[in-house]
This record gives C-alpha cells, structure tokens and sequence, in this order.
C-alpha cells in the first residue's frame, strides 16, 4: 500500500500502461513537456519519447479521429481532453465514428480508445471548465462510460481501461485531484465494470459516482450521527451499470436517492430512476429521487456551491425519502 | 468557362480528343496493355455505376450516389496503389473499390440495408464508406501516423514502405474535420495524399460556394504541395497520384491532389440536377469523357482492334448481369445480429435486451404470422 493523490495514481497508472504494451500512445494538448494543465502525464514524454507521448494540435476533433485511424493501424490511443466543456468540438467523431466503428465493420474492427475527460465543478473556474457531460455518451451505443472516485480506482480503472477493446470515456473528477487515499498496486480490486459499495447502510441507499462520492460519504457520516444508516454505492461505470450491484442495495434498503453534479433532466439519475421502478417497483417504499445541478447552464463559480450537490441538499432529499 | 480549369497549371497528358501532351513533370510511359487495363477497369467501374442507379430505379437497392465521369479519376489513382498502402474513401468510390478488389456485393449490402460495411477493410486495403463528410480524412490521416509509428516509412527498400490515400470532395473541403487532418498531416509529415476529386457540384452546390480559389492552392498554406490534375485522364491521375504517394513513403510528407472532374450524373439516385445546373454545362463535359479519350488513344495507335470492344462489351454485359444477380442474392439480415455487434466486450444490459427481443421474436406464430 502506497499514499498518493488521485491525480498522481493516474500518472503511476498510465506510466505502468505505456510500459506493459508498446501499443499504447497518448495523444492531447501540452501532455508532453508541460505534462497536461493538470500535469496528469508529468514525466510521461521524459521516460517513453515524444512518439508515444504526441503532443497534439489544437483540435479535439483531430486528435480523435486520428487516434480512430491510429486504432485502425492496432495502436491503444489515450486521448487526454483538457477540459470536460472542450470535448464537444469532437464530439462528432466520438459518437458518430468511434462508437460505431465496431458495429459498421460487423466487429472487424475495435476501437481500443480512451478519452480522457477531467469532468466536474466546484474549483472555482470560468465557464466551460466545470462541466458534466457524461450523459450525452452514456447515451451513445458502442462507448462504455467510467468515473473514478479514489486514487485506488484511478489508478487501476485507467489500466483497465486501455486494456479494453471497445472505447472508453474516462471521466475523472478534477476536483479531487489532489487528494490522497490508498493505493494497492499489486492487486487488482475488481472488474472495471462494477460499483463498489464505499459505505454499508441499511435506511437508504445514495447511488453516485465521481466527485460526488465523497460528498456523500460525508452525508452520510453526517446522517450516521442523527441515527440514519446510509449506503454509499459508487457506480464507478456508467455504461454498462452494475445493475446486480445496485439492485441488492436497493432491495435491502429499499429507497434510493441519486446524486451526480450532471443537470437533472435526461441524466444518469433519470435512467436510474426508470431502472429500479422497472426492477424494484413492488420493493421499494419511496420513489427514486434525485440531488442534482439544476437545469441551467453551469453559473458563475461564485455561486457554485448553491448550483452543485452539497451535504445538505443531500440530507434534506434523504430525509424526504425516508418521510414518504 | 469559370469552372474550367484547364488555364490554371492543370497537369494533363491525355486530351479529350486523346492525343497525348508533353508536360515538365510528369509524363507517361505508354504500355498500350497497361492503357487496355484502365480502359478495361474504367468500362467496368461505369457499368457497375450503371447496374447501381438501375437497381435503386427498380427497388432493389435504396440509393446509390452514382460516380459517372468521375472513372479516370480512381482508376488513375488505384493504379498508384502499392499491396501495403491504404485507401480511405468517402462513399463514391466504386471504381476504385472495384479496382482494389472489393466484391460488388460487398459494396451493394450497404445501400441494399443488408449490412452496415461488408467489406474487410485491412484484407482490401480500402476502408469503410463513410458518410459524414470528410470524418475519413482524420482517420487516414491517423492511420498514416501509424505506418510512421510501425516504420513503414523512408526505408531504403522500397517494399518496406507504404503510404495513405485519402478521399474526399469539392464539398468536403470547407469540413473543419478536413481541414483538421490537412493540420494534423503537415505537423508530423504523415504519409497520407489527400486525393480530392472536384467534381464541382456538393449535391446543388457550385464549388464556388465552398472556395474563392482554386482547392490545390489551400494545400500551400497548410504547408505541403498542392496539384491540379486532369480527372478526366487516367494517365495524369496515375503520374500525379504515384509521384505525390510515392514521396509520402519516403517520408517526404502529405501532398493533396485535385483531380478536377465532373460528376455527370445527380449526387444520388435521390436528387434531381435540373433544379440547379444547366443542361449545357452537362454537355460541355460530356466532350471531356475519361473513357472516350483513352478508346480514341488506343485506336489511333491501332493498339485496339474490333474484337477487343466486342469482347469488352461482352465481358461489361456479363458483369453485369453478375452485379444483378449478386445483389438480389444478398442473404437477409437477421435482427438478433445487431445486438453482438455494437461491443467487442458485450454488456449484460444489451445482452438482456438481445434476450428480450428473441423473446418477442419467438411469441410469434411462424406458420400464419399471427401474435400469439
């Protein structure tokens, strides 16, 4: 076991990525000498050369679409986007080209790409620097969607990510970049696509991922005091959803609440929602309810705090849970 | 004529009467078989165009975007492609499909709905037809970094190299996405050729529309070299086409070719050319024929006989009637395929809904069609 940020487990994780498989590339904007706006890939260019380390042009729509061709060619490209509202000038090649690449090609051909997107609010940043758009890919047919929470999950989650043959939108929460948990680095915790229960609880369940978790661990150790035992579920993949997960919780706890910073409307908590009233409808003792951003575009940073999730919006949507 | 680019440093070896033309750079070394070959590929690729319109016509196909004139300019441009190289085409390139070896069925399952991309693109060399305009150029473009990266590129033996030709149109050439893998193909000297064939209409758009210059002067300012060629002359599109992919092997970097030609017929079976260009201009070019100047060639060398168009006509009409028969045997899709070919990795959330839809397949009574 090691201590490291969360940022530093995905520079140890891509490090240890490019070292098991020469096929390996990353390609993005200032991950060479600079080491990514986050210094995400720090020393990555220095060690393994500026051929597998490819500081890009300014165009995510390039930088994709070539990273397909390069996949074409049998490479493993590792896109690094800088920042979440930056990815949409390639959002074309991403959901009408890389998604569909495997299905038009009747599965000839796979598309080992990862996108890395830095996703997320609260640091305070100009717009488009906050944002969460995990929707719109979860959405899409042919990407697989994942969210890391901890440096355990970041450092092991981004392997496992390159090491799959269809493409993956990696999201990682900025916000807690920098700070330090754990790191096992000799054993693999678990399958990519699975969620991980972070809290055991038996009143409620709060189904999350990313940059929320933490703030639920917090609800929920907050709730602890008051005498309500909360669960925390960390999805960690979005598409596919741990559904075995997630339906086990639910139906000890037999409420649930989704929190995520994404926009309410159409979002992971809506698909939520329609799942367990699908599965659980019978079980459950509450609807599924939701603590999300509010349908408007990401505000001003000033008031972001009131825009975002917070601990208690969290509990006051728990206690409504528990009420009904 | 504005659209006439035949005053603005266009290389042509072959006039549209079919006599041949000295220029500087390149020439052509007549083989009188290697001119029957293209004459002969050229012939096919129309009546496989041909064969396309007509089935769409008779409701065997949905639609078929037809690439009448436009034959010199991927036969020429097939005939530079080496057994490593890579062709990226956009969704009218048939001849030079047919030329690379691709099946006519493989090509009409596509427009047949029988399948989304038959064809294996790394056996054939030739990718998927891609229809969002000029997405492929990033790819191709990405796909010669790749040779770059396997050191496909610059060796002394000239089998070891290889080189990417990538496709796209007059209209492709205001995409963000072309002009992102023109940027992308200078900044690491990718061994890709842009092969741009102006045909000077995007479906009702005049090329004037897309460029206030002439297409090959943009390449300039991307940083490599930038052609005009005759796309109507097999034997022009072959020199320029082999000498630009020729230098991108050696790793000399990208070059973009514009074969300007004309596309005679209507962008797909679906649209209707009278609404928006004169019959006259139509005309104008049909005295430009790629095929016709290359029979008028061969005859006046009297490297043709009577037999040869006897026996071309003939082995045209088979083919043919090959294509026909080809496409109404296509197999019919089964619905249940969809489901295992979105994912190498399948998900037991789409594997449910794959279980689902067998399922209500099943409830059906096969006999009468009826629901149970």
């Amino acid at each position: 076991m090691t201590t490291m940020t969360l940022g530093k487990a995905l520079n140890s994780g891509l490090r240890r990525a490019l070292d098991a498989d020469p096929k390996v590339l990353l390609c993005g904007e200032d991950i060479g000498k600079l080491g990514g706006v986050f210094r995400i890939t720090e020393g990555l260019q220095k060690d393994f050369g500026e051929h597998r380390v490819i500081d890009s042009p300014l165009a995510e729509s390039g930088i994709i679409g070539t990273s397909i061709g390069m996949a074409l060619r049998g490479y493993r490209p590792v896109i690094e986007i800088q920042f979440d509202g930056f990815v949409f000038p390639g959002f074309d090649q991403i959901v009408t080209q890389l998604a569909k690449f495997h299905f038009r090609s009747h599965g000839r051909s796979r598309m080992p790409v990862v996108i890395r997107i830095p996703f997320g609010g609260g640091i305070g940043a100009i717009e488009h620097h906050s944002e969460s758009p995990e929707a719109y890919f979860s959405h899409t047919p042919g990407l697989k969607v994942v969210a890391c929470s901890t440096a355990q999950d970041a450092y092991w989650m981004i392997q496992q990510a390159i090491a799959s043959d269809d493409p993956v939108i990696f999201l990682e929460p900025k916000r807690r970049y920098h700070e330090k948990s754990e790191v096992d680095t000799e054993r693999v915790p678990m399958a990519l696509h699975q969620a991980a229960v972070r809290r055991h609880g038996s009143d409620i369940t709060l189904l999350t991922y990313g940059p929320m978790v933490k703030t639920c661990l917090e609800a929920a150790t907050i709730a602890a005091e008051e005498g309500t035992s909360i669960e925390v579920v960390d999805l960690r993949t979005l598409s596919p959803m741990d559904m075995v997960t997630i339906f086990e919780s639910v139906r000890r706890t037999k409420r649930a609440v989704v929190v995520h910073e994404a926009q309410r409307s159409f979002a992971v908590g809506a698909e939520l929602s329609a799942r367990l009233t699908e599965e659980l409808f019978y079980v459950m003792e509450s609807p599924v309810l939701r603590v999300t951003a509010y349908d408007t575009p990401y505000p001003m940073s000033r008031v972001e705090s009131e825009y975002l999730p917070s601990v208690d919006r969290i509990l006051g949507t728990v206690d409504d849970s528990l009420a009904y | 004529m504005a659209l006439d680019g035949a005053n603005d440093g266009m290389v042509q070896l072959l006039t549209p009467e079919g006599q041949l033309v000295e220029h500087p750079d390149f020439s052509y070394q007549v083989d009188d078989a290697e001119a029957r070959e293209w004459l002969r590929q050229m012939v096919l690729g129309r009546r496989f165009d041909i064969e396309g319109t007509a089935l769409q016509r008779q409701g065997e196909i949905g639609l078929w975007p037809p690439l009448l004139g436009q034959e010199a300019s991927q036969v020429g441009a097939a005939a530079a492609v080496h057994p490593k190289d890579m062709v990226f085409p956009t969704y009218r390139e048939h001849a030079i499909a047919l030329s690379l070896g691709v099946e006519p069925a493989e090509m009409l399952s596509l427009w047949r709905g029988t399948r989304v991309g038959d064809w294996d693109s790394e056996v054939r060399r030739f990718g998927l037809y891609t229809m969002v305009i000029g997405a492929q150029t990033l790819h191709a473009t990405g796909y010669a970094m790749g040779l770059q990266l396997d050191g496909m590129v610059g060796n002394p033996e000239p089998d070891r190299n290889a080189a990417v030709l990538a496709f796209h149109g007059d209209g492709a050439s205001s995409q963000g996405d072309v002009n992102e893998a023109y940027v992308f193909a200078a900044s690491y000297s990718a061994p890709v050729v842009f092969f741009c064939q102006n045909n000077q209409w995007a479906i009702s758009e005049p090329i004037t529309r897309q460029s206030k210059i002439p297409l090959y002067q943009r390449a300039r300012g991307f940083g490599f070299p930038g052609i005009r060629v005759d796309g109507n002359d097999v034997f022009a599109v072959k020199a320029v086409t082999e000498w630009a992919m020729e230098r991108a092997r050696q790793g000399q970097g990208p070059a973009f070719i514009e074969a300007f030609t004309y596309r005679m017929g209507a962008h797909t079976t679906s649209d209707d050319p009278s609404k928006y260009r004169l019959a006259a201009e139509t005309e104008h070019w049909k005295l430009k024929d790629p095929i016709e100047r290359v029979i008028a060639f061969l005859r006046r060398r009297n490297a043709v006989d009577d037999g040869f168009f006897t026996q071309l006509d003939q082995e045209a009409d088979d083919f043919g009637a090959a294509v026909r028969d080809a496409c109404k045997q296509l197999t019919e899709p089964d619905m249940s395929e969809i489901f295992d070919m979105v994912y190498a990795e399948q998900t037991p959330w789409l594997n449910q809904q794959a279980e689902e839809y067998a399922s209500y397949a099943e409830s059906f009574d096969v006999e009468s069609g009826s629901h149970s």
